[in-house]
């Protein structure tokens, strides 16, 4: 089955970045399709690779871009949300891309179902 | 009429800090699953203040909590309501696939 995978919250705001990408990891390991994780909102700030989380601390953006790589998932970010909270191609880490909303829409049409993670 | 479409909902939040799950019991049709996730697995601790209101609604839905959330937050020794299912994250996924739509309350 696909599902698409939309993330509304930051990694240290609470546990939804966390969820979304523990679910995520279940699904592609479960034989399922996960093409596409929209970041909307704080999500954003999953994709920003100036992050540097104290050793002892997962690293989400990290982790992220390597389930992705090994899954051949799509990570984007939305545009309005990122440019609001400074996010820009140059500090973009490795396996997101910035694009706009018609991506969640496509997302949302090419799955068969979508699963929000947010606060 | 096609089959009747079934929902999953999931509840991020403890009962004690928003009313997230008070509005999914109410609004969620008879049939539905809920999966209490994050805060949301204090509302499967039986004995507890809020476990009533989840308790009493054991007949209209099919109540799952996720079990790395439970043990996350130290309550892995605490007796759950009678008719919650404990999931792990393969769990979340099957429920996923297994109803027709997710509605997050967040």
């Amino acid at each position: 089955m696909k599902f698409g995978v939309m993330v509304n919250e930051g990694p240290f705001t609470h546990q939804a970045s966390d969820t979304a990408y523990r679910f995520t990891k279940a699904a592609v390991e479960g034989g399922h399709q996960v093409p596409r994780v929209f970041f909307y909102f704080d999500g954003v700030n999953n994709g920003n690779k100036l992050s540097e989380p104290q050793a002892d601390d997962r690293n989400l953006v990290k982790l992220w871009g390597e389930l992705a790589a090994a899954h051949g998932i799509d990570l984007v970010i939305c545009v309005a949300a990122a440019l609001r909270r400074g996010m820009k191609d140059e500090i973009l880490a490795e396996g997101f891309r910035i694009s706009g909303l018609g991506q969640l829409v496509e997302l949302g049409l090419a799955t068969d179902r979508t699963v929000v993670f947010g606060d | 009429m096609k089959g009747e479409r079934k929902m999953l909902h999931t509840v991020n939040k403890s009962p004690y800090e928003r009313n997230t799950l008070e509005s999914c019991l109410r609004l969620a049709k008879a049939g539905s699953a809920i999966l209490l996730i994050e805060d949301g697995v204090y509302a499967a601790i039986a004995g507890s203040a809020a476990a009533d209101q989840v308790a009493a609604r054991t007949d209209d839905f099919t109540f799952h909590v996720l079990g790395p959330d439970i043990e996350a937050r130290g309550l892995a020794d605490k007796q759950l309501i009678d008719g919650v299912a404990v999931v792990d994250y393969t769990g979340f996924v099957e429920l996923v696939a297994e109803y027709d739509a997710v509605q997050s309350w967040l």
